[in-house]
């Protein structure tokens, strides 16, 4: 019996450095923040350090990165401590990761349907055929509509939209208990986006598993997480309800609040963010 | 008088025997000082109306006027500085081994105007950057200020019109705020038109006293700043774009 109150990921004091010929740049700065059965948001300009935290949580930091922390750790597992080839059992599997672009992240020269089958075949070493009804029924729950003719198609060959579902098939086909999407619907058109994110907050609702959503769209977050961590240049400066966005109180939220042309409150001139060299410090 | 008149304007696309038409038959007119919104998804043609009036795409069928006069296939040089566009990824859209300077000076020696150092100047600082910014790589600018640079080729020409591209869709928040004001000050400071082609409505509706809602090649819909800030549009597919803008829209009830 799991417990209901125990995180699936906790981060306490995570830093993320790069050597570079002119010193350490550090990107991520001592950020400590859980995840538990929910719908979290990350918010940040680029720059932030919010995809920087999405690999570094799948330790897909490049080489030469130096990463830092009391703590993090995935269920039971010490992700500090655990080796390459424990990763590997848990990249894919236990943690999965949808990117922003189906058209870059997914393999070219190989059919959408062998890609999924290849999760299931390498994580769980099942037999083809199996792994072929495994992926069918899955781009069936994505809601397209003729699997077997999908199945055999290329990348190419499928819209932004439909590759987009595919990616989430791919993701969810092994059962991972956390999902980090890193701007999963920003290559998608409006109507397309909904249809997307109503397959994803259902999925995520009907396994009951943890999901980070990076993304630089205030009123997306807003709409779609629970909670939402606002990071400035690396740095976490508020944790807020997701229904408690307007009431933020951090001057570099408001300030992004501000600035956002809105429909609802129409205004003549936007608010120019004013940036306070405070908030990169403590 | 208007400064822009389109009417029936067909631009279709063809590779071998098929054929595709792009934008079917669809007409408006632009007021001076007025800023007119096209908005719809990804290839419903809204950038291919953008090209046609810059002069970029040039197998159209229909009529159009631009300041009076009636655009052929062939335009004047005059014709052609008249209107200039504004691009979405600044970081594509400037030659990256071309200085600030030397991109500015492209348009003035293609259409040999003279004073040039001095146009370059004042084009620099009417979109806010400092004139030492000529001596600068686009790697050497934030997204913003290559945007600005954008901004600033497009002006350079004195042009009576901007046709805007998306100018804002690959900026941050904060960044966009500033280059929409900025676009605001220049449209009232020297009495711009604008044809601005967005997917948000948030922008479109912040910049835009008329908007003209793409589907499919057509006009599905013209509606003005109040009545899409009032939420009272006509078709299904405009308020389905609003409400999109707005943000996630849940379709199951509790968790």
């Amino acid at each position: 019996m799991p417990d209901l109150f125990q995180p699936i990921l906790s981060v306490k004091n995570l830093s993320v450095q790069f050597p570079t010929l002119s010193g350490v740049v550090t990107a991520v700065k001592n950020i400590s923040f859980d995840v538990g059965r929910e719908k979290v948001g990350i918010i940040g300009e680029s720059g932030s350090g919010k995809s920087t935290t999405g690999r570094a949580i799948m330790r897909l930091q490049p080489a030469n990165a130096r990463l830092v922390a009391d703590e993090l750790r995935f269920e039971k597992v010490d992700l500090l401590a655990a080796s390459e080839a424990e990763m590997r059992a848990i990249r894919g599997r236990r943690i999965s990761m949808i990117l922003q672009d189906p058209k870059y992240s997914l393999n070219p020269v190989m059919t959408v349907g062998e890609q999924i089958s290849e999760t299931v075949i390498l994580h769980e070493r099942i037999g083809r055929r199996e792994a072929r009804q495994r992926t069918l029924a899955m781009l069936e729950r994505v809601n397209i509509r003729d699997p077997e003719r999908v199945f055999d198609l290329y990348p190419h060959e499928v819209s932004g939209g439909m590759g987009q579902r595919i990616m989430i098939s791919m993701m969810l086909i092994s059962a991972p208990s956390l999902i980090i999407a890193d701007e999963p619907t920003s290559a998608l058109d409006v109507t397309v986006r909904q249809q997307v994110l109503t397959i994803l907050d259902d999925l995520i609702v009907e396994r009951d598993i943890g999901l980070i959503f990076i993304s630089h769209d205030l009123n997306l977050v807003k709409s779609f997480c629970d909670r939402v961590i606002i990071m400035y240049a690396g740095r976490i400066v508020e944790t807020l309800d997701a229904s408690c966005l307007e009431a933020a109180k951090h001057p570099y939220t408001r300030g992004l609040l501000e600035a956002l042309p809105s429909l609802d409150h129409p205004k003549d001139r936007l608010q120019v963010l004013r940036r306070d060299a405070s908030w990169a410090e403590a | 008088m208007t400064m822009i008149s389109v009417s029936n304007l067909a631009v279709s696309f063809s590779s071998g025997r098929a054929v595709k038409h792009v934008v079917k038959g669809i007409s408006f007119n632009v007021n001076p000082g007025e800023t007119f919104g096209l908005v719809g998804e990804s290839g419903c043609g809204k950038s291919t109306v953008l090209g046609a009036l810059a002069g970029r795409v040039k197998n159209w069928t229909g009529a159009f006027e631009i300041d009076g006069e009636a655009i052929v296939e062939k335009r004047s040089r005059q014709q052609l500085a008249k209107q200039q566009m504004v691009f979405q990824d600044p970081f594509g859209s400037l030659h990256p081994r071309h200085t600030v300077g030397r991109t500015l000076l492209e348009p003035l020696e293609i259409h040999g105007h003279d004073q040039r150092q001095e146009r370059v100047e004042a084009v620099l600082r009417d979109v806010g950057l400092p004139a030492r910014f000529r001596h600068r790589f686009p790697h050497q600018l934030s997204g913003g200020q290559r945007q600005r640079v954008a901004i600033a080729r497009a002006l350079i020409l004195k042009p009576r019109i901007l046709l805007l591209d998306e100018p804002t869709s690959a900026l941050d928040v904060s960044i966009q705020a500033e280059i929409l004001n900025l676009l605001k000050d220049l449209r009232e400071r020297e009495n711009l038109t604008y044809i601005l082609v967005s997917h948000d409505m948030a922008v479109v509706a912040h910049l835009c006293n008329r908007v003209a809602v793409m589907q499919d090649g057509v006009f599905v819909e013209i509606a003005t700043r109040e009545q899409l800030l009032a939420g009272k549009v006509a078709h299904k597919y405009t308020q389905t774009l609003l409400d999109g803008s707005r943000g996630y829209v849940p379709t199951r009830k509790g968790r």
